[in-house]
């Protein structure tokens, strides 16, 4: 056993020797870290503020890809039926997109991190309670609830990000049940208890932090499910306005005219969703590779 | 002699598995599983005096690591009650085991899965005397430093996570974290088990200097004869949730009483003995969910007689401090 | 002795890590004669368990056979490929493991397993290779075997299935049975029982066996010769009774004197100061230097093996001479308090 101290940048080091030994799972990387780029600088990068209507002009609506407008600027993916610069549009609408993704994605992570903890470590009738509740939940289609909680609720940010994530942490609290179960079984769970520390700091200070990684592996992909959840709610018409642009309203707002020719209002934004929804789950699948412990070096 | 520091009195442990749900339905099927009781512990009594190192040895089953889990507070115990110092260890809560005394500490076997793998070994020694103001937060570093030089292992160390460490070392890290607890008795479970041979050398020797600067009184529970006899004062026998015998170890190891201890004294290996014909007990552990009636060794001694199959043999004395559970002794087993 | 029917010479295993290559076993060499047990004696990294996966060819990437031969009745296995290897494993040559559920499937019967590892080195009908099994069974000392065999492996005691594992690997009458660590997960009176048979079907059937195993005591009481390892390499053989009653390599010695039952209770325990080194990275020279009481100036030069009388061997520059030697009193003394 190598007594080479070990700190936390040579660990950082070798996790990402371990993850970039895949290619596919590098160029989903630099694929997230551009898009979230192009996220935040979006008002720089973008020729136009879809937001402000005096901008738009009537006279530029529905050019095909490559098209230059009144602008006096190229509309790369074209413009929709209202004069919107498709490209713009898509990148305030990733905004809108992964700002939703991440705010559920985490906000589910740790109400579901709580909820699954607790059940682990108190046992018995707690327990069986939390996990038949939680197990009902799964057995109901993401969708199909988050639809009835934006009906609920109404629409809006707020509203959207509170349905995506009661709709999406039973997910983590299974698997935090299931990590910090396995945890809690372990000796140095019993040296804590029979020492005696309390509760609390047995349970944040020993049960949470080993049972974090596989929740970090199904964060990654639910911030994926929550961007998809949204496109969803918001291509049905019950996610934000198109004031408020997102992927899934950009995807909506072009659907009437994808059978007449003018394919790029719907299709791009798709394009989009769907490179950053795979990238995202190629990034996660490469995570809970490199962080498994029983993988053969 | 001394007086008890601590008193186990008639205690017994029932672990209680019932069915699921989906068991239970299986069950109305004919195929699922009943409620099962093991009855890891039954009927134990032992005192250990202050400053003395009782040994407590059987095979898998017999309930020793239960018995230690019990006196450090781990569980409670189903039957029965267990004072230290006058006071109880533990006292149930729900569901929970609320553990009432910070005197008693325990070191596990595995000393790959007792240390927390993502905790500073320094805070993992630290956390507790800390959380019970043994010392205080801003003294905490010194204090840790202290106890780690004490276990044989260098000061600046305490900033490394356990799996920069050997096995050996992980249980100096363990007993360092008991220690740093300032306990009057230690439960130690198979603390040398998991460990190479010459590291069990280091660390056996490490318990023998601890013991005799520190003055403590621990329970040392372990398969291996060798070592048990090595480091305890009295040794127990157990088997099968029972005490067989219990004696001061030379008298123990120079004319065992009980046909167990004589049969496990037997088909241990040893080194030097050579080549040698063993005499192993025959026949199977019987499972602790169905033990033999009667004396539990009886299926597979051979002395059984009749009165073995259906008398439970009391733990009687047999000489001086010594108590064996046998009919040989009382009569007879016809 | 009669001619080796297992003769491993200079083997060498090598694992690809990050940290580049690790050589697990560097220069192997040994021999089992029929119907004899050889303990392969060694800590946790010592490369005795590496050692026995490598004569059965069960290496997997990252990891590989280097070098060297593994002669199996003169043939040698390194050099078999898939189909052929697999012909001889199982048939020619057995293996144990210390999880007899590496061997077992738990989803079928014991009969449905066995049945199946006669069939598949023998054609013979499934009522042949019943009666077959059960036979192993019994040799193996399974009481009421014919039930046994319609039993799934969960119905059976750890002791049973270790038992169940031997059967199995006796199916074909074997020349050599590696054995890894087979007894240690077992409870000292199911391990007295293991051992006392399988020194019986060594004596028996002529079957050789190489027993990896930590524990010398099992060694010193089962096995006719001994090979000690560390940190991948052969430091000591000979013949079991004199290599346990006078070691020549200091690292032997100090195993042997660290052993409590041989000391007076209480008593300070002799102990090899340190711990083993790490495969990636050990010391140049002699691997054991560090901790060794006799080390001196040669050391840090790979050590010879030194040949001495009864054609025992020590890998040392400096070998505890055996007239000097009560090792288990003089080392005691060397070895007194270095931690």
């Amino acid at each position: 056993m190598s007594l080479a101290p070990e700190t936390r940048w040579s660990r950082l080091f070798n996790f990402w020797q371990d993850y970039k030994q895949s290619p596919v799972a590098l160029a989903a990387l630099i694929i997230i870290v551009s898009v979230v780029l192009m996220a935040i600088f979006a008002p720089l990068i973008a020729p136009q503020d879809p937001y402000n209507q005096e901008t738009l002009d009537l006279f530029d609506a529905r050019l095909t890809p490559g098209e230059t407008g009144s602008g006096g600027y190229v509309h790369w993916l074209g413009t929709d039926a209202a004069g919107r610069d498709v490209f713009s549009a898509i990148l305030f609408g990733l905004r809108t997109s992964l700002i939703v993704g991440v705010l559920a994605g985490t906000f589910a992570l740790l109400l579901g991190g709580v909820v699954g903890l607790m059940a682990a470590y108190y046992g018995g009738r707690i327990e069986a309670v939390i996990m038949r509740i939680i197990d009902l939940q799964l057995s109901l289609p993401a969708i199909l609830l988050a639809l009835v909680l934006v009906a609920m609720l109404g629409q809006g940010l707020p509203q959207l990000v509170t349905a995506l994530t009661l709709a999406q942490y039973a997910y983590f609290a299974r698997t935090t049940h299931g990590a910090a179960s396995a945890e809690r079984s372990k000796d140095y769970i019993e040296a804590a208890l029979s020492t005696p520390l309390p509760a609390r700091q047995v349970l944040f200070r020993h049960l949470l932090p080993n049972a974090l990684p596989p929740l970090i592996v199904v964060a990654t992909v639910q911030v994926a499910n929550s961007i998809a959840l949204e496109a969803t709610l918001s291509f049905l018409g019950l996610g934000l306005p198109l004031t408020q642009p997102s992927l899934g309203s950009l995807i909506s707002n072009g659907f009437q005219f994808l059978l007449s020719g003018r394919y790029w209002i719907s299709i791009y934004p798709g394009i989009a969703l769907m490179l950053t929804v795979v990238a995202i789950n190629l990034v996660g699948d490469q995570v809970r590779y490199v962080l498994n412990p029983r993988r053969s070096r | 002699m001394s007086a008890a520091l601590l008193d186990i009195d008639h205690v017994s442990k029932r672990f209680i598995k019932r069915p699921s749900i989906g068991e239970r339905i299986a069950g109305l099927l004919g195929a699922g599983r009943t409620t099962e009781i093991v009855r890891a512990v039954s009927d134990v009594s032992l005192t250990v005096r202050k400053g003395e190192v009782v040994g407590l040895v059987g095979e898998s089953g017999c309930g020793k690591s239960t018995l230690g889990r019990i006196v450090a507070g781990i569980y409670t115990p189903s039957d029965g009650k267990v004072l230290f110092d006058k006071g109880p260890v533990a006292r149930e809560k729900g569901r929970r085991t609320d553990k009432l005394t910070t005197r008693i500490q325990m070191v596990h076997q595995d000393p790959f899965s007792s240390l927390n793998p993502r905790m500073r070994i320094g805070d993992t020694v630290g956390e507790g005397p800390v959380a019970h103001r043994i010392v205080r937060a801003r003294d905490a570093d010194a204090y840790v430093a202290n106890t780690l030089e004490r276990v044989g292992l260098d000061p600046s160390y305490r900033r490394r996570f356990p799996h920069q460490f050997s096995g050996g070392q992980r249980q100096r890290i363990a007993i360092a974290r008991a220690l740093a607890m300032k306990p009057d008795l230690l439960v130690l479970d198979e603390p040398v088990a998991s460990l190479d041979v010459s590291i069990q050398a280091q660390v056996l020797n490490l318990f023998m200097d601890l013991r005799r600067d520190l003055d403590l009184t621990a329970i040392f529970i372990s398969h291996d004869l060798g070592v048990v006899r090595h480091v305890s004062d009295r040794v127990a026998i157990m088997y099968l949730g029972r005490i067989v015998e219990l004696a001061p170890t030379p008298e123990l190891y120079a004319a065992p009483n009980h046909p167990y201890t004589r049969a496990l004294f037997e088909s241990v290996p040893r080194v030097g003995v050579g080549r040698k014909n063993f005499r192993p007990i025959a026949g199977e552990i019987p499972s602790p969910l169905h033990p033999p009636a009667g004396c539990h060794f009886h299926p597979r001694c051979p002395f059984a007689g009749p009165r073995c199959r259906h008398e439970v043999p009391a733990l009687l004395p047999v000489g001086e401090g010594r108590l064996s559970a046998c009919h040989l002794n009382t009569g007879g087993t016809g | 002795m009669s001619e080796p029917v297992l003769r491993v010479k200079d083997l060498r295993t090598e694992f690809a890590v990050r940290a580049g290559i690790v050589k697990a076993v560097d220069g192997v060499t040994f021999e089992v004669g029929r119907g004899r047990i050889l303990g392969l004696v060694g800590e946790s990294g010592s490369g005795k368990s590496v050692t026995g996966y490598s004569i059965l060819g069960l290496i997997e990437l990252p990891g590989r056979i280097a070098g060297g031969e593994v002669l199996l009745n003169g043939v040698d296995l390194t050099k078999l490929k898939g189909e052929q290897i697999r012909r001889v494993r199982g048939a020619q040559i057995a293996m144990v493991f210390q999880d007899p559920m590496m061997t077992l499937n738990p989803v079928l019967k014991v009969s449905t397993q066995m049945i199946a590892a006669v069939r598949a080195h023998d054609n013979v009908s499934r009522k042949v290779a019943r009666s077959r099994a059960r036979d192993a069974l019994a040799t193996v000392g399974i009481p009421s075997p014919e039930e046994r065999l319609d039993a799934y492996p969960h119905q059976l005691s750890g002791g049973m299935r270790q038992r169940v594992a031997i059967a199995i690997a006796l199916l074909h009458k074997p020349a050599v049975i590696i054995a890894d660590e087979p007894t240690t997960a077992l409870d000292v009176s199911i391990q007295g029982q293991i051992l006392a048979e399988v020194r019986r079907l060594a004596d028996e059937t002529g079957t050789a066996f190489v027993w990896v195993t930590h524990d010398l005591a099992v060694v010193s009481s089962l096995a006719d010769d001994i090979c000690v390892m560390y940190a991948g390499r052969v430091v000591e053989t000979g013949a079991a009774a004199d290599v346990i009653a006078s070691p020549r390599h200091p690292y032997t010695a100090g195993l042997l004197a660290s052993v409590p039952a041989e000391h007076e209770p209480g008593e300070r325990l002799p102990q090899v100061p340190g711990s083993a080194p790490s495969l990636a990275n050990l010391p140049p020279g002699c691997a054991f230097a560090p901790r060794c009481f006799k080390a001196g100036p040669a050391c840090n030069t790979t050590p010879p093996v030194q040949h001495f009388e009864d054609g025992r061997t020590a890998l040392c520059h400096y070998p505890i001479e055996p007239d000097s030697c009560q090792p288990l009193s003089s080392t005691s003394t060397t070895y007194q308090n270095a931690s």
